[in-house]
């Protein structure tokens, strides 16, 4: 059976998932283009993984459809899994086996003979640095080994399409810029990559396309550049001494900035999209002039959770990350 | 890393086919195999239960059943071996349970394999143990004085009848192993099932000693037919009508279990 060129890679329309009184996935729209990553980001239970479970014909939607390059997952799913890989939020690799054993069987399940399995997963194993323990057991390998024999083991068959459901969640700096690297070599060679990440820095570096899921559903979508537009490249946290001058910090970040900038639930920190902190002085200046004091001032990097405050209105529950003080 | 097949110059099958089916039955079958290699205490039950099973009960029994060892090992030695390889059909069902609540069992969900791979891997590779066992249990049985007088032949079809009834027996374990909530279940729920089926039988004792109400349960209990069976093929090398019914036996548990297995196997795979 041949099947003619289709654009999309993913087209996922109103999918849903019930768990008794939970919604998890509720009503999630999502189109990858071949040959894209697409990054899907969300906080801890947003219905990540289990929007990923779905199209990867692990669970059965309760509503919605979807199609993987133009077949669908719940009448086709045999189909679907000749044209996907998936590495899981957790390592889905045999414990009492050796790596090698692994992507052996793994070869043979997936089609190919003895001697094309021993060659791949050497192949593989190498690619990996995974050379030196192709033959210890799964037992000592370290969480970073882990990860990179299960994105392996979803590389044999060299699937048009790979999932990867929080690549670098728990990796150093330094192998997490290495499975970055992988990612990107895995597109170079016409692979889709369709990934989960907590990380906003994540999504940019890596992604051309982002949605932002929250509580199941989507609730922005776009290019890394369009989604950081609209929380601005940086933001600016400050705190009045008193919290009566919060509306006076406000009316200066307005005329100063051009910004509307938010609070905190509890009125005690302002914080402002900031596009250009050379502007900062001026506010400092202007807030002086109007004999604001301040009991704080941060600089930060957005965070998941100004994406979240910007487009809901509602903070994520994610822990703020200091970047400058 | 070379560039992938472009998606529309791929062969995509719209089901696996039988051939395959069969291919990762085996590969599954390997991959058991590979495992034990790693964790042989799994097996220890299969070499080391026949061995404990044999030389206790003959010893214990032997005198005050048939007199002495020696006349009643040709009764004893298929009941222990009936009751061993039954035992080891159990572990079916713990091991499916525990390799279905592993990580890598999610990323054979998402191969396009036979979805019925893993559960036939695992049921083939179990005849494997149940020969183990049954050769041990002739070994010992040999070592203690056992000279069954069916010849070689004899003890190769006796042991060739526990092995198929064992494998049929196995699905129910497997059944049970699908369906339960925790690998620790499965063996309560199991033993449930096996003491009664193999205790009241003729494994150890002629049903003649019994109580009526348990005497007629020990009649009709399958695994009675089955080691009647086992003991005339290998005592006497003749096949008589208990090899029948202990194989109709077998064949009407294969019929009820296997699809019901299967179908609550797939629903979770
Ligand atoms: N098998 C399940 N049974 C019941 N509830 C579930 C199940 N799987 C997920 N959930 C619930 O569905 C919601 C979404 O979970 P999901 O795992 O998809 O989130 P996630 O975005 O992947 O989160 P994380 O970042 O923690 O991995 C959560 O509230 C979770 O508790
Ligand atoms: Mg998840």
């Amino acid at each position: 059976m041949k099947n003619q060129p289709v654009p999309w890679a993913v087209e996922a329309e109103g999918l849903v998932k019930v768990f008794g009184e939970n919604r998890a996935v509720d009503g999630v729209d999502l189109r990858v283009a071949a040959g894209s990553i697409y990054g899907v980001l969300g906080p801890n239970g947003a219905g990540k993984t289990t929007t990923l479970s779905m199209l990867a014909t692990l669970l059965r939607p309760d509503g919605g459809r979807a199609r993987v390059f133009g077949h669908d997952v719940v009448a086709e799913p045999h189909v679907v899994r000749q044209l996907l890989g998936v590495t899981g939020q957790a390592a889905s690799v045999d414990e009492k086996l050796s790596a090698t054993e692994n992507l052996v069987i793994f070869g043979r399940l997936l089609g190919l003979s003895w001697k094309a399995s021993r060659a791949k997963s050497a192949e593989l194993l190498e690619a990996f640095g995974l050379t030196e323990a192709a033959n210890r057991p799964l037992a000592n390998f370290s969480g970073g080994m882990r990860r990179r024999l299960d994105l392996a083991a979803s590389l044999i068959a060299q699937p048009p399409l790979i999932f990867l459901d929080e690549p670098t969640t728990g990796l150093d700096p330094r192998t997490r810029s290495q499975m970055w690297d992988t990612i990107r070599d895995l597109v170079a060679t016409g692979s889709t990559v369709l990934l989960t990440t907590q990380y906003l820095d994540e999504a940019d570096q890596l992604a051309d396309r982002i949605a932002v899921i929250d509580h199941g559903r989507v609730v922005a979508e776009g290019t890394p550049d369009e989604l950081k537009a609209s929380v601005g490249t940086a933001s600016l946290h400050l705190e009045p001494a008193s919290p009566s001058d919060t509306p006076r910090v406000l009316a200066a970040i307005d005329t100063v900035l051009g910004v509307r900038a938010t609070v905190t639930a509890e009125g005690a920190r302002v914080t402002a999209p900031m596009a250009d902190p050379g502007r900062v002085t001026d506010l400092l200046v202007a807030l002086r002039a109007a004999d604001v004091h301040l009991a704080g001032l941060s600089v930060q990097k957005p965070t998941l959770d100004e994406v979240f405050l910007t487009i809901t209105g509602a903070g994520a529950p994610v822990p703020d990350q200091e970047v400058a003080a | 890393m070379t560039a992938i097949t472009a998606v529309d110059q791929r062969v995509l099958n719209p089901h696996p086919s039988l051939a395959q089916a069969l291919r990762d039955t085996f590969t599954m079958a390997w991959r058991a195999l590979l495992r034990v290699r790693r964790t042989p205490e799994q097996w220890a039950d299969v070499v080391l239960q026949p061995i404990l099973f044999t030389v206790m009960f003959a010893f214990l029994f032997g005198g005050a059943i048939a007199g002495d060892v020696q006349t009643y090992l040709p009764a004893l030695i298929p009941g222990i071996l009936v009751q061993s390889v039954i035992t080891t059909s159990v572990v079916t069902g713990v091991q499916l349970r525990e390799d279905m609540d592993t990580g890598v069992f999610d990323r054979f969900r998402t191969l396009p394999i036979a979805r019925i791979a893993p559960l036939s891997g695992a049921l083939l590779t179990d005849t494997l143990r149940y020969a183990i066992a049954t050769a041990m249990t002739f070994a010992v049985g040999a070592a203690i004085g056992y000279r069954p007088g069916g010849g070689l032949v004899g003890v190769v079809l006796a042991g060739l009848l526990v092995v198929v009834c064992s494998w049929a027996l196995s699905w129910i374990f497997a059944f049970v192993g699908v369906l339960a909530r925790s690998a620790t279940t499965v063996q309560a729920m199991s033993f449930m099932v096996l003491f009664p089926l193999t205790f009241l039988s003729n494994a150890f004792v002629p049903t003649e000693t019994l109580p009526t109400w348990l005497r007629w349960f020990a009649d009709l209990n399958p695994v009675s037919h089955l080691i009647t069976g086992v003991r005339e093929l290998a005592n006497t090398g003749q096949v008589g009508a208990d090899v029948g019914w202990a194989l109709l036996g077998a064949a009407v548990v294969v019929a009820i279990f296997a699809p019901l297995t299967v179908r609550a196997y797939m629903r979770k795979a």
